[in-house]
């Protein structure tokens, strides 16, 4: 057995280190013109590393054919680059709060850059290091979370839908009451994450999102109530691409980007903006205060700017980039999206950082909506 | 005296481990549990206890019902394994754990894929005629989820007893008379009940404060103190209330630990676990 | 010894072996789905095996995740055994207890709970060390330790009980110094409680995701951590593709084992019966 064992664990330790063994091929395709080259390349970066924190799945990564990104500022720096992941704000929150760790770019949302700024664990950017800031559209500057343009430059705008089955779904909705209709029950599938169903919620009672009475969000628990008792749905995140997809599910709440994602397996898939308003949101770049490597941030951030980047980015990821010149790009998949790049916006509220009160609340009455408590 | 210096050196280490690991930690569990935000002492998190409870006594009763059923799924599979050819045990008993090798996050996926409406078993159930049964979003799903990734842990102590069991007493037994029954009822169960008070609390502890299974296999609609205490952390930023819930699940667990070890140390052997 | 399994309790073992295996069966299918649905399949196709190989985080995660598994098995088990013996002599009853209850904590407190005060312990340490970047592979490790330990502990303590101490006192009495007397007394006998202990140390710290996230630094990211901040956006199957890889590298690794030890022991056999 000891034998065995040492057999065992030999090979794995060479199977795992065989599989690092192809990690630093270069790119076969060239991206970036000699100009580009020589301002990274003078950015005196070599032998640096620059610690990115990401989401998941947030930047192309070289996979079927597009541009691995992180290895492309290495190789036009000479920096190293530490990419590493986290599933949602909060997490990436508690780790950067918790301290003991030194990030150089991480992407928070829109309320959470609020947040960062109003704790000061943002650093001001140098703009002049970050001279792709010209391609960022104006609807990107100056926003509510970062008016004057100190903190972040904006990578991801996006917003919720409604997304629904024409198989499934005879008339053509237009409001997110559908997601009340009984004739739905057991086909509904909602946001497993309080904050954007309580939207939805506050959405039809024509609440502000970030309404600072308690009374406002217990009458939105009262409907979300309402809807368990009626259709049951489904409180689902990822798992909405595969249910949509098979056709087993009449109608979603999601991200508009992953419509498109989903409508690409299933064509009988359609979206509309409900008419009772959606959630907007931005994800930016920033540099936490913990960073001790500002100036390799600003290249790293600057770089996801260059059009060939921010294009790369925006067909990885399907959601709106904020660079003009994505956007003026007719070579972009996602050019006429209807849901990614609306012609006409769309009804929206953003949101905004809730104090502690409310989120706890709010977290709460979601344990009450789902345990089909009565809400008091 | 010598024989006292090297149980030290053994048992110090661990001691010492503990301290820094474990007990410091937990202090400051208790730390967040009885203060507020500003970090003033407060009853305010404990106190909120109380609207918890139906939530404890269903994930206790879940974390139960899933290692009852463990257990009588494991025994005769651990007593089969340990009579069966000695260089196929070795093999087998890394069978048993391999599964949960795979990511836990795609094992949970392939029994939704399994259990899904449209999944594997209602297609395969359809060919009889079956019409779609609905297994997600019900206890059973959580259940059986909760069993799937705690099964080797039960197995593996009940086996690892079992397999050094010393044959000259089962002979002794049967030599006085005992039949198969009485065999197993007066030497085999006693004897290996060490290995199942471990697999007990390996299989029961965890159970309990599981989050991820219930929200996947449970439709979402399922919520055990588990996933309250997660929500806390990661959204209701609320670290205070989710320390206080996991100090009472802690208790709780430990209540519970406690009453299984009177109960199973009434035999001589009981000595695994000591609460 | 001879094999006393009856027909019907390979029947039962194969039965709990097919729920074990089915999902990972279906895991290996999905890997081979042409599209990116995990869920219903349309088409074989083998391009998830191509994404993974050019996924060069996955690749680094995946060395990551081994190299800490194998390190923390190692020390765990190690220490965990040596604990358990020190535990297990402990004179003082209570001690004793107290010591058990104090070793079962760490798998009561709910991951997230561990992983986030063992992140507030090891920043505070930091600080008054002066470290800026604490949090790291060490970090990481000692969280994984600390909770592979209790399992390594609850597997080899029921061996120790079901020890004979006088074998141990024999082998003393013959002049046995007290290491060697371990060595060769009692170490064979609680073998079994130390290997199922060093797999079960070994598989959860594979699978961890949440207590690693939270003690884990910038420099090292392990898989689990990986495929979890996928489910923002979509677990791609070419996670599934990488289950598949892992799962049959291991299983072939095993009847390879399985099969030299098996003609190994017929070879002895053999010899033994030529012998007489």
């Amino acid at each position: 057995m000891k034998k065995a064992m040492a057999i065992l664990f030999s090979v794995l330790f060479a199977f795992s280190f065989a599989s690092c063994a192809k990690s630093d091929e270069t790119a076969d395709v060239e991206y970036f013109s000699d100009e580009q080259k020589q301002y990274y390349a003078s950015l005196g970066l070599q032998g640096t590393t620059v610690n990115v924190y990401n989401w998941g799945e947030y930047i192309s990564d070289g996979s079927e054919g597009s541009m691995d990104v992180v290895a492309e500022f290495e190789r036009l720096t000479g920096a190293r680059v530490n990419y590493t992941n986290y599933e949602s704000n909060e997490n990436m929150y508690s780790k950067l709060s918790g301290g003991g760790v030194s990030y150089d770019v991480i992407v928070p949302s829109d309320y959470m850059i609020e947040r960062l700024v109003s704790e000061g664990m943002l650093l001001e950017l140098d703009f002049e290091n970050i001279p792709n800031y010209k391609y960022i559209v104006d609807d990107a500057k100056g926003l509510y979370y970062d008016k004057d343009n100190k903190y972040s430059v904006c990578y991801n705008v996006g917003t919720t839908v409604l997304i629904y089955n024409t198989m499934l779904v005879r008339e053509e909705p237009d409001s997110w009451d559908i997601l009340w209709d009984e004739d739905y029950k057991d086909l509904v599938l909602m946001f497993n994450n309080s904050r954007d169903s309580f939207a939805i919620a506050q959405a039809l009672l024509g609440q502000d999102f970030n309404t600072t009475n308690p009374d406002d969000w217990k009458e939105a628990a009262k409907l979300l109530a309402k809807q368990k008792e009626a259709v049951s749905p489904r409180y689902v995140m990822d798992e909405v691409f595969d249910l949509m997809e098979s056709g087993e599910y009449a109608l979603a709440a999601y991200y508009a980007g992953d419509y498109e994602l989903m409508v690409e397996n299933n064509p009988n898939l359609a979206f509309c903006f409900p008419k009772e308003g959606v959630n907007y949101f931005y994800d930016a770049l920033c540099i936490p205060k913990c960073t001790q490597n500002k100036k390799g941030a600003e290249a790293f951030i600057n770089f996801m700017q260059e059009p060939e980047v921010a294009l790369a980015n925006a067909e990885y990821i399907y959601y709106a980039s904020p660079n003009s010149e994505v956007i003026a790009n007719d070579d972009y998949s996602l050019k006429g999206s209807e849901a990614v790049y609306p012609s006409v916006k769309p009804n929206s509220q953003y949101f905004r950082n809730l104090d502690e009160k409310i989120l706890g609340l709010q977290s709460e009455l979601w344990v009450n909506i789902i345990q089909g408590r009565e809400i008091k | 005296m010598k024989q006292n210096l090297s149980t030290k050196l053994l048992r110090q280490p661990y001691i010492v481990w503990s301290v820094l690991f474990i007990l410091a930690p937990l202090a400051m569990v208790c730390y967040y549990a009885f203060t507020d935000k500003s970090g003033a002492f407060s009853l305010n998190s404990i106190s909120q206890i109380p609207s918890y409870l139906s939530v404890f006594g269903k994930s206790i009763l879940y974390g139960a019902v899933a290692t009852v059923i463990c257990f009588f799924l494991s025994y005769p599979f651990a007593y089969a394994l340990s009579k069966a050819k000695l260089s196929a045990q070795k093999t087998m008993v890394m069978l048993v754990m391999l599964p949960m090798w795979m990511n836990f996050l795609i094992r949970t996926y392939s029994w939704m894929t399994i259990l899904g409406r449209s999944g594997l078993l209602n297609k395969f159930l359809s060919l009889f005629g079956v019409e779609s049964i609905k297994f997600l979003g019900t206890p059973g799903a959580v259940i059986l989820g909760m069993v799937y990734n705690f099964l080797p842990y039960m197995i593996l102590p009940i086996y690892s007893v079992l397999s050094k069991l010393d044959n000259s007493l089962i002979e002794a037994a049967k030599d006085l008379g005992c039949n198969r029954l009485q065999v197993f009822k007066r030497v085999v169960f006693p004897l290996s009940l060490p290995g199942i008070l471990s697999g007990v609390t390996m299989v029961f502890v965890p159970c309990v404060s599981t989050f991820y299974i219930t929200q996947k296999l449970g439709n979402g609609q399922i919520m055990l103190i588990g996933d309250i205490i997660e929500m806390q952390f990661q959204q209701a930023n609320n670290y205070n209330l989710g320390a206080a819930l996991s100090l009472v699940l802690m208790v709780l667990i430990l209540i519970c630990i406690g009453v299984m070890n009177r109960f199973g140390s009434s035999e001589e052997n009981g000595g695994a676990l000591y609460i | 010894m001879k094999s006393k399994t009856s027909p019907l309790s390979k029947l039962y073992m194969a039965l709990i072996f097919l729920f074990l295996y089915a999902p990972i069966a279906v895991i290996i299918v999905f890997s081979f789905n042409a599209s990116t649905s995990t869920y219903i399949f349309t088409e074989f196709s083998t391009k998830w095996y191509v994404e993974f190989f050019n996924d060069s985080y996955a690749m680094r995660a995946l060395r990551n995740t081994f190299v800490l598994a194998i390190v923390n098995c190692v020390i765990s088990t190690v220490f965990g055994t040596v604990s358990s013996v020190g535990i297990f002599k402990m004179k003082n009853k209570w001690m004793k207890s107290a010591v058990m209850s104090v070793t079962n904590i760490p798998m009561m407190n709910p991951e997230i709970v561990t992983g986030i005060s063992m992140m507030l312990l090891f920043v505070f340490v930091g600080t008054l060390l002066k470290m800026n970047d604490v949090l790291g592979f060490t970090t990481l490790l000692i969280a994984h330790v600390t909770f592979s330990l209790p399992y390594v502990i609850l597997s080899v303590i029921p061996k120790l009980n079901q020890l004979d101490p006088h074998i141990y006192e024999a082998a003393v009495d013959l002049g046995c110094k007290p290491h060697r007397a371990f060595r060769k007394v009692i170490l064979p006998e609680i073998s079994s409680g130390i290997i199922t202990g060093a797999i079960m140390s070994f598989t959860l710290s594979l699978d961890d995701f949440i207590i690693s996230y939270f003690t884990s630094g910038p420099s090292f990211q392990t898989l689990p951590i990986y495929i979890f901040s996928m489910t923002k956006k979509r677990v791609k199957p070419d996670m599934f593709a990488l289950s598949a890889i892992i799962f049959v590298t291991i299983l072939v690794l095993l009847i390879l084992v399985n099969v030299a030890e098996s003609r190994a022991e017929k070879k002895e056999l053999s010899r033994r019966g030529d012998a007489k």
